[in-house]
């Protein structure tokens, strides 16, 4: 009877996803990225895992007991963070370092700006980003069963075909510990695609464009299999599942995304063909999360029964 | 020479031109990779502004009020050319750090500022002393900075290492560190409530206390102009009234007299 008359004010159509719930979905469709990572690089790949996951977790939470803030260390979004900087690292990169990395994520590009929800770029990123400025000898060292050597993208990059297209896809090369398997990715971002945490926009968009533009500009011509290798190789497909659709971080309308999406594709290709590096994903995407505020302000959805008037006058 | 010793002072400390004023900041920025590179520009902006005082101050009444500022920068400009050219011959090592913020120096709002708010109107001897306390502030500043970056960035002070090269934080020499460096002396400053330009007494009128630094938003930005437009109104029109009472008493005093002189003529 009291749910017949029940009235509220709007919303009224809830879902039971919280915060929590989508940072620990999130974590979970990462663990298959994360165990192959182990799996192919060793054990020092889990021991970085859990150095970032931990000194990430803590950080968060001694800066809010020391500034008095609510603590919001449970809702996971500090444990993501860490995951996924430790799975854009080598799995020879020094422990230290991977600390210095996790601190700087939680409180130079988290909470100094207000903490979740405030952020303006990606927190693992922006640490990924200022690991790689600061120790660009030790990002970019990949040892792959006892040998340092390039990365295949690299390789590729470089002129080199060597590498097999399988391999790529299952995940049996060198690389940062999260990015090899692309299977492992996929397999996760299915996962986040059942459970409705992430849209296909933002990846699919990112993905597409990214491949027009290697058509064009890859100088390899229609070659399916140096596209398939520049997709599956580096962190594409992690970056465009898992990090490009951070919600704080990427745009909330659906025209937004769609935007979003093809930027960070023209960026990612502008980097990688046109740039010295042949990585170009963490690039592309924080200076995409720099934009989405632009983004969305340009792609706010007109009100219903507003259509055709202008200025909302 | 007590206001000598207060110029001193006031550029150095009070009116610090890099954490109080927060002025200069592109060189602030850019050139304070290594503290000997911060100590070089300092000391470069130092000499031209002490200079640059003296002869503007000697100039004060022949430039023309309504060219001065062209006048200055022509002073400025031929000063920044001599240190360039000196330092080109004999410290070869900085003109090539330093490189185009050595020519900046001519449009450095520090040297242009003290020129219009200090030694356009006083006299040469405090001009000169304003000029030394202003850049050795600078100085002080830039070799904060420069030393802080310096020790995260390369483990060195001074060009001196004591730290192994594995440990180097290159992001400190580069200039993202430039502004996180920056942003973390500020927020000292801020935390120990010590005068800066971010850290303004609030202003109660405005919601947001009117200190710009803790702002999230651009609203407060129209609503503070608002603010200061009704301000300047209420300003004027108490002026207006002011204007109006004294006309009215002069009128009324004018009359007065009118009258008493037309008694004292009937008398």
């Amino acid at each position: 009877m009291s749910n017949l008359l029940n009235i509220s004010s709007s919303p009224h159509v809830r879902d039971k996803s919280s915060t929590r719930s989508i940072m620990w979905d999130v974590f979970l469709a990462l663990i298959p990225a994360a165990l192959f990572g182990v799996w192919n690089f060793g054990y020092q790949a889990a021991v970085l895992i859990a150095v970032c996951v931990a000194t990430c977790v803590l950080t968060e939470y001694i800066w809010q007991k020391g500034m008095k803030l609510p603590l919001t260390v449970s809702d996971g979004s500090a444990a993501l963070t860490g995951l996924l900087l430790a799975l854009n690292l080598s799995s020879t990169f020094p422990v230290w370092m991977a600390i210095l990395g996790s601190v700087f994520a939680i409180i130079i590009v988290k909470q100094l700006f207000g903490g979740l929800g405030q952020n303006f770029m990606n927190p693992a990123l922006g640490a990924r980003c200022f690991l790689m400025v600061s120790f660009a000898g030790k990002m970019t060292s990949f040892t792959y069963d006892g040998v340092t050597g390039a990365t295949p993208l690299a390789l590729i990059k470089s002129g080199d075909d060597s590498t097999e297209l399988l391999d790529m896809f299952l995940g049996t090369i060198g690389g940062t510990i999260g990015e090899t398997s692309t299977l492992a990715l996929l397999l996760g971002a299915a996962y986040l695609l059942v459970r409705k945490v992430i849209t296909w926009k933002i990846p699919v968009c990112y993905i597409a464009t990214f491949a027009v533009f290697a058509l064009l500009f890859g100088g390899h011509g229609f070659d399916m299999t140096y596209l398939a290798k520049e997709i599956c190789g580096g962190g594409l497909i992690l970056g465009a599942f898992f990090m490009a659709t951070d919600y704080v971080t990427s745009p909330i309308t659906s025209k937004g995304q769609i935007i979003f999406g093809i930027l960070l594709g023209i960026l990612t290709g502008v980097f990688r063909i046109f740039g010295a590096s042949a990585e170009g994903v963490s690039y592309a995407i924080i200076i995409s999360n720099l934009l989405v505020p632009l983004i969305e302000k340009v792609t706010i959805p007109v009100p219903f029964g507003k259509e055709g008037i202008k200025d909302g006058k | 020479m007590n206001s000598c010793t207060e110029r001193l002072k006031n550029g150095i400390i009070t009116e610090n031109p890099t954490f109080v004023m927060m002025l200069g900041m592109c060189p602030t920025l850019a050139v304070t990779s290594s503290a000997i590179n911060g100590l070089g520009m300092g000391l470069t902006t130092t000499v031209v502004l002490v200079l640059s005082n003296a002869f503007i101050s000697l100039l004060r009444k022949v430039i023309p009020d309504k060219v001065r500022i062209p006048g200055f920068i022509v002073v400025v400009a031929s000063f920044v050319t001599i240190i360039q050219l000196l330092l080109k011959a004999f410290l070869p090592f900085l003109d090539s750090a330093l490189g185009v913020y050595i020519p900046l120096i001519v449009v450095n709002c520090i040297i242009l500022g003290r020129a219009e708010a200090y030694a356009s109107k006083n006299p040469v001897l405090p001009s000169i002393f304003d000029g030394l306390g202003m850049g050795l502030g600078f100085t002080f500043g830039l070799t904060c900075l420069g030393i802080c970056r310096e020790i995260l960035g390369a483990g060195a002070i001074f060009g001196k290492a004591f730290i192994p090269e594995d440990f180097h934080i290159t992001f400190f020499v580069l200039a993202p560190g430039a502004f996180l460096v920056l942003s973390f002396l500020t927020a000292i400053q801020n935390k120990l409530k010590l005068p800066s330009a971010t850290n303004v007494a609030g202003d109660d009128s405005l919601s947001c206390g009117g200190n710009c630094a803790s702002c999230t938003g651009a609203s407060c930005v129209a609503n503070k102009g608002i603010v200061e437009a009704e301000r300047a109104a209420e300003k004027a029109a108490k002026a207006q009234a002011a204007k109006e009472a004294a006309e009215k008493a002069k009128a009324a005093k004018a009359a007065k007299a009118a009258q008493e002189a037309a008694k004292k003529k009937e008398e």
